[in-house]
C-alpha cells in the first residue's frame, strides 16, 4: 500500500518534471507544422466517431487516404456534393498534404464547375452560370485554406495562380500568386515568367511587366523563350520603346 | 520470496578451495557483483528466444508485412497519390503493429514467468529484480527493434520497387520527349517516392513502441493477469493520445469546475503525450523533420521508457511472489 501511494507520489513527481519538457516540444512541434490538426467536437462531427477516435489513435493519415480513396470513388460517379463533403474531412485531417489540397480544388474548380455549366437538368443557363461560379469559389476556398495551412510551399500559390488565370480569368491576381510562389524555395523556375507574362495582360502594367520581362530576357539564352520575345515585342508596341533599345527579332536572333 | 540477503554475497561452489587453500585460479569464485551485464544479457537472449517462439509474434508480424505488401495494389491513382497512400498504410501498420507487439510480448512477461514458475528458479539465484526486469525488457527492445527493421525492409523494397516501375512506365511514354523533360518527370517520380525524413519517422515509430514497452512492464508489475494489462494499457493508449489536449486545457485554465481540473491535471501528470511520437502523418506529407526535433523527441522517448522501467523495477521489489 505505502509502495503504491510512494509510486503515485514519484508519478506525480516525475510528470510535473516532463511537462516543461513535453510544452517545449509540442511548441517546437508547431512551429516546424506538426500537430496542424485541432482534436475537436467539430472534427469529431464531420468525420465521425470511428474515424474520430482512429485520428486520436495517431491514424490520422491513414484514416484521411480512406476518405480520398471514397472521395475518387465519388468523383467517378460524378455526385459532387460527396466528393466536396469528403475533401473537406480530407483536407481537415492532414492539412499538410498538398496533394489533397490541390485534388479537393481540381475538383471543384476543374470537374464540377463544367459538369455543373454541361447539366442538362437544369434548363436555365443563369443558374448553371451561378452553379459553375459556386465551384470556381469552393475551388478558391480549398487553395486559400491549403495556403493558410501551408504557407511555406509553393505549389498552392501556383494552383491558385492557374485557377485566377484559367476560371476568373484575373490576370492581376493570377500574377500576383505566381510571384509569391516564385519567391518560396523549392519553386519552379517558370513561377518568376509566368507572373511577368500575366501581368503583360493587365491593363496600366505594362511598364513594370516590360521591365521584368526585359529583366528576364537579359538573364540569357535559356530564359529567352518564345512567349517571353512574343509578350516582350507586344510590350514594346503598346509601349513604344525607341527601336535601338528593342529587342530583336526572333529571325534575325536566329541568324 | 526476496533476494535482497543474495545481493552483496560472494558466489562459492562447493568442492573449490579459495586462494589461500592454494587452489587453481582458474577454478577460483568468481567475486559477486551487484550489476552484471552479463546476467542482463542472458535473460535478455532467453527472453528474445522464447519471443520469438510465439505465434503471435509471427502472426502480427505476417499481417504487418502483408499490408504493407499490398499496399502498392490498393489504388491505380497517379503516381503522387500512390506514393501518398503507400507510405501512409505502409508506415501505419508499421505504428499499430510494433505498437501492438509491445503491448502484446511485455504483458504477458512477468504473469508467464510466475505461471511457468521459472521466475522463482531466476531469482532463487543471485540475481537482484532490476537485472531481471532489465534483461526482460531488453529482450522486448530488441524482438521491436527486428520487427521494425523487418518492416521498414519490407516498406523501403515496396517503395523501390513501385518507384522502378514507374520510372519505366515514365520513361515509355516520354520516350520521344527532349531529354531535359524526361529527366524532370523522373526527377518528380523519385521525389515523390523516397523522402529522406521517412528514416527518422520509424525511428521515431520504434521509440513509441518502446515507450508502450515499458509502461507494459510496469502495469504488469502490479497486475495480476495478462488480459488485465493489455485492457489498462488499451485505456492508457487512448488517454495518451489526449494527453496534449488536457495539459493544455489544464495549463490554459479554461476549464471551471476543481474536479475537472485535478481530473485534467491528473491525466497530464501521469500519462505521457503520445501524440508527440506521431510525427509520421506530417512526415509523409512532406514536412521536414529538424534535427533538433528529431533529438528532442527521441529524449523524450528514452526518458519515458527509462522512468517506466525503474518505476517497474521499484514496485517489482516489493512484490510478493
Amino acid at each position: 500500500m505505502i509502495r503504491g501511494l510512494l509510486v503515485l507520489v514519484i508519478l506525480l513527481a516525475l510528470g510535473a518534471l516532463k511537462l516543461p519538457m513535453e510544452r517545449d516540444l509540442a511548441a517546437v512541434h508547431r512551429q516546424e507544422h506538426f500537430r496542424g490538426v485541432e482534436f475537436n467536437l467539430d472534427l469529431r462531427e464531420k468525420i465521425g466517431q470511428l474515424g474520430f477516435i482512429a485520428a486520436l489513435s495517431g491514424f490520422r493519415s491513414i484514416v484521411a487516404d480512406g476518405l480520398f480513396i471514397q472521395a475518387h470513388v465519388a468523383w467517378e460517379r460524378t455526385e459532387w456534393g460527396r466528393v466536396l463533403l469528403l475533401f473537406q474531412h480530407v483536407t481537415t485531417l492532414q492539412p499538410r498534404a498538398l496533394l489533397f489540397w490541390d485534388m479537393a480544388a481540381w475538383h471543384m474548380a476543374w470537374n464540377a464547375s463544367v459538369a455543373a455549366m454541361n447539366d442538362r437538368t437544369q434548363p436555365r443557363l443563369a443558374l448553371r452560370v451561378k452553379a459553375q461560379r459556386e465551384y470556381f469559389a469552393l475551388g478558391k476556398d480549398f487553395l486559400e485554406r491549403g495556403i493558410k495551412n501551408n504557407p511555406d510551399r509553393p505549389e498552392l500559390y501556383e494552383a491558385l495562380a492557374r485557377l485566377y488565370k484559367e476560371k476568373y480569368k484575373d490576370h492581376e491576381r493570377a500574377s500576383e500568386f505566381f510571384g509569391k510562389a516564385a519567391a518560396l524555395p523549392g519553386a519552379r523556375t517558370y513561377d518568376r515568367r509566368f507572373s511577368a507574362y500575366e501581368l503583360s495582360y493587365c491593363e496600366g502594367r505594362e511598364r513594370e511587366a516590360y521591365e521584368r520581362l526585359r529583366q528576364l530576357y537579359d538573364k540569357g539564352e535559356k530564359e529567352r523563350l518564345p512567349t517571353l520575345i512574343s509578350r516582350l515585342k507586344v510590350l514594346e508596341d503598346k509601349l513604344g520603346i525607341p527601336q535601338d533599345q528593342r529587342i530583336p527579332d526572333s529571325k534575325s536572333l536566329q541568324h | 520470496m526476496t533476494n535482497d540477503r543474495n545481493d552483496l554475497t560472494l558466489q562459492r561452489f562447493p568442492g573449490r578451495r579459495s586462494p589461500g587453500e592454494g587452489g587453481n585460479a582458474s577454478t577460483l569464485a568468481k567475486p559477486y557483483r551487484a550489476f552484471s551485464v552479463g546476467r542482463i544479457g542472458a535473460i535478455t537472449v532467453n527472453t528474445l528466444t522464447e519471443l520469438t517462439r510465439l505465434k503471435v509474434f509471427y502472426f502480427l508480424l505476417v499481417f504487418a508485412l502483408l499490408l504493407i505488401g499490398s499496399s502498392m495494389f490498393m489504388a491505380q491513382l497517379t503516381f503522387q497519390q500512390e506514393f501518398q497512400i503507400l507510405k501512409d498504410v505502409s508506415l501505419g501498420a508499421m505504428s499499430i503493429f510494433t505498437s501492438l507487439l509491445a503491448i502484446v510480448a511485455t504483458a504477458r512477461l512477468i504473469p508467464q514467468d510466475i505461471e511457468d514458475r521459472t521466475i522463482y528458479t531466476i531469482l532463487a539465484k543471485p540475481v537482484p529484480r532490476l537485472e531481471y526486469l532489465l534483461g526482460k525488457i531488453a529482450g522486448v527492445l530488441l524482438l521491436l527493434a527486428i520487427g521494425t527493421l523487418v518492416m521498414g525492409a519490407v516498406f523501403f523494397l515496396v517503395l523501390y520497387a513501385r518507384e522502378q516501375t514507374l520510372v519505366h512506365v515514365t520513361m515509355r511514354q516520354m520516350a520521344a520527349a527532349p531529354r531535359e523533360q524526361i529527366d524532370e518527370a523522373l526527377r518528380a517520380v523519385r521525389a515523390s517516392a523516397f523522402n529522406s525524413d521517412i528514416l527518422p519517422g520509424i525511428v521515431i515509430i520504434y521509440l513509441k513502441a518502446c515507450l508502450l514497452a515499458a509502461l507494459t512492464l510496469f502495469v504488469s508489475t502490479f497486475a495480476t493477469t495478462n488480459i488485465f494489462t493489455i485492457v489498462v494499457m488499451a485505456f492508457i493508449y487512448f488517454i495518451g493520445h489526449l494527453q496534449a489536449i488536457a495539459r493544455e486545457y489544464w495549463l490554459q485554465e479554461h476549464s471551471s469546475g476543481w474536479i475537472s481540473r485535478v481530473f485534467l491535471a491528473v491525466v497530464a501528470l501521469i500519462f505521457p503525450d503520445l501524440q508527440a511520437f506521431n510525427l509520421v502523418d506530417d512526415i509523409v506529407a512532406g514536412t521536414a523533420i529538424s534535427l533538433g526535433l528529431f533529438f528532442k523527441t527521441a529524449v523524450l522517448g528514452v526518458f519515458y521508457t527509462t522512468i517506466y522501467t525503474l518505476l517497474a523495477a521499484f514496485v517489482f521489489y516489493g512484490k510478493e511472489l
